[in-house]
């Protein structure tokens, strides 16, 4: 090879990982997707809201799932938090201004992520699945426990929001809920995507394939954890909140196991480590249950279960690697 | 002789009652070339995990710069400067030979603390430049966008290899380096290896001769977690004791 091809092998080398974070033209999609959903199926709007919900809080456990390979059972501990926290703030102090509301839940989740964090992240495998498994669990019993203050099974009532921004009141029809729902999401997705491209975004994926050498070369695995853990719950915690302020109503169910099970199935669906496996599985999910529980409101489940099975045994990479391996096939057709 | 670098006092590690580390009093002079060897289980890689703090010693201490370490987390004591390969593949199989690297530049450098830039950015370039360097040096650079897990094993050992180096190590700890390596091909690995940098402590594991002979200027002998007997290359080969239970009749009969 001569000497100047050679540079511009390495170079190029460097060039793809200096590149590698620039915004491709397909990643504008999922965006014009949302926004041409509001005006085509006005209908579907308040389903739209619960879906861009499920997207956030899909996302908010790929940090920690698909990126650091922690595997989590409760990661609905996270999401609970905040609905109570913007709720509880709504319904029982009085204080209806929504966006400082989701801060607040962003906070109280990501206390509750960075304690639980600290000590469940030096464990790892069954011991640690078993540990998030539990922590929901016990979040939940607290709820419980404390129905006289987040209602228990018949729902914290009477969240009464404040117009957004002081001027945008809430319609019959969920549409500011939806704009409202999708600029958070759209907010902290470039925060998610600006970490995972980030220098420590490498060093989680570092740790998820190899803990051990993570060590060796002298990463402070715990807190590298730690942080994206945290990150996480809160972002986890903002979906909570939108939730809560959306539906004007917070039940245990919130905090269930049910809800981290259902997080888990939307983001394998949908394909873990690559951010936008949320987006489709959160849709795919949601829609899909909304379809089959008008055909057959008792079965509507077991739909869903032939998908999962689907996916997991024919498409491992999930729904999202579908469309990757499209769209590689395509590019090549054109060549 | 100039102050070691690395010093172990009277390590001891037992399991039960299986002693892996015997009251081993072992040290490291910066720029060294030593080579450890010993039979199967005699605790050559259990004191590599002594020295880099994977395992806690049941006594004795390990020294760095004439500093206790013993009590050191394995991490802080990579960032202090001791770096080690694996008798078996550690990589980060899914990334590229390029991330690979990067990865042990960033966290040395602290690149890997920053949460908001993209890694390609302004701090970015040097990170991978220099692991770019690495690469070239070890010859590899060919397939530094190659995912680690397509390459061969041969090539895989390079980069494990360059991961430590991209730490920067005062002092590197190699666990037979060409093992597994088909023996047409091992002499790409010794090279790599006798070009090391000549200020890093280099301590090799390895169970062919011919390797430790070429590399070596010194020599200790392990057999069951305790040092037999240490010396130069001549002084072990001729060692009545030593070709008795470890070179046996097969290296020199």
């Amino acid at each position: 090879m001569a000497a100047s091809e050679h540079i511009a092998a390495t170079e190029a080398a460097a060039q793809y990982l200096l590149r590698r974070h620039r915004w491709h033209w397909a990643e504008a999609l999922p965006w014009l997707v949302a926004i041409a959903a509001f005006f085509v199926f006005p209908g579907y709007v308040p389903l739209g809201t619960q879906i861009l919900i499920w997207i956030l809080f899909a996302l908010s456990l790929d940090l920690v799932l698909g990126y650091a390979g922690i595997v989590t059972l409760g990661h609905a501990a996270f999401f609970g938090t905040g609905a109570y926290a913007a709720g509880l703030l709504a319904a029982k102090l009085g204080w209806g201004e929504p966006i400082s509301g989701l801060v607040f839940a962003a906070f109280c989740a990501a206390l509750v992520g960075f304690v639980s964090g600290w000590v469940l992240l030096r464990y790892h495998g069954l011991t640690l699945l078993m540990l998030t498994l539990a922590t929901a669990i016990m979040l939940y019993e607290l709820g419980n426990a404390r129905a006289d203050l987040t209602g228990g099974f018949d729902g914290l009532l009477g969240i009464a929001m404040k117009p957004l921004l002081g001027a945008f009141d809430y319609d019959l029809y969920g549409r500011t809920n939806y704009v409202y729902a999708l600029a958070v999401l759209f907010v902290l997705f470039l925060v998610a995507r600006r970490i995972v491209y980030s220098p420590f975004g490498q060093a989680i994926i570092g740790i998820r394939e190899n803990v051990r050498r993570m060590s060796a070369v002298g990463s402070p695995v715990h807190r590298r954890l730690v942080t994206i853990y945290t990150v996480s719950a809160a972002m986890a915690g903002v979906a909570g909140g939108l939730y809560a302020q959306t539906n004007a109503f917070v039940t245990l169910g919130a905090l269930s196991f049910e809800r981290s099970a259902t997080v888990l199935i939307i983001l394998i669906l949908g394909g873990t480590g690559r951010l936008y496996g949320a987006f489709i599985g959160a849709l795919v999910f949601l829609l899909l249950e909304d379809h089959l529980a008008k055909q057959s409101p008792e079965y509507w489940e077991f739909g869903v279960g032939v998908v999962l099975v689907l996916t997991v045994l024919f498409a491992r990479r999930g729904l999202f690697g579908l469309f990757e391996d499209a769209g590689r096939a395509l590019a090549r057709r054109r060549k | 002789m100039s102050a070691p670098i690395l010093e172990t006092r009277d390590l001891h590690k037992s399991f039960g009652a299986l002693q892996v580390a015997r009251e081993i009093n072992f040290s490291l002079e910066p720029g060294a070339r030593h080579a450890l060897i010993g039979p199967n289980g005699a605790g050559k890689t259990s004191f590599v995990n002594l020295i880099t703090g994977v395992l806690r010693p049941s006594a004795g201490r390990v020294l760095l710069d004439g500093k206790d370490i013993t009590r050191t987390p394995q991490a802080e004591r990579a960032r202090r400067g001791i770096a080690r390969t694996y008798q078996i593949n550690q990589l980060f199989r899914g990334l590229s030979v390029l991330e690979n690297v990067c990865l042990a530049v960033g966290e040395r450098t602290g690149a890997c603390n920053n949460l908001w830039r993209p890694a390609g950015a302004s701090g970015g370039r040097a990170v991978i430049d220099e692991a770019l360097g690495l690469l070239e040096a070890l010859r590899i650079e060919e397939d530094a966008l190659k995912r680690v897990s397509e390459l061969p094993y041969g090539r895989q050992r390079l980069v494990e290899i360059a991961i430590a180096l991209g730490q920067k190590p005062r002092v590197l700890l190699l666990d037979e380096p060409a093992a597994g390596v088909p023996s047409a091909e091992s002499h790409i690995i010794l090279e790599v290896i006798e070009h090391l940098p000549r200020d890093i402590a280099v301590l090799i594991i390895e169970h062919d001769m011919d390797v430790v002979f070429r590399f070596a200027r010194e020599i200790t002998v392990l057999v069951a977690g305790a040092i037999l007997t240490q010396g130069t290359p001549e002084q072990i080969a001729a060692d009545e004791q030593v070709r008795e239970v470890y070179l046996g009749s097969e290296a020199h009969g």
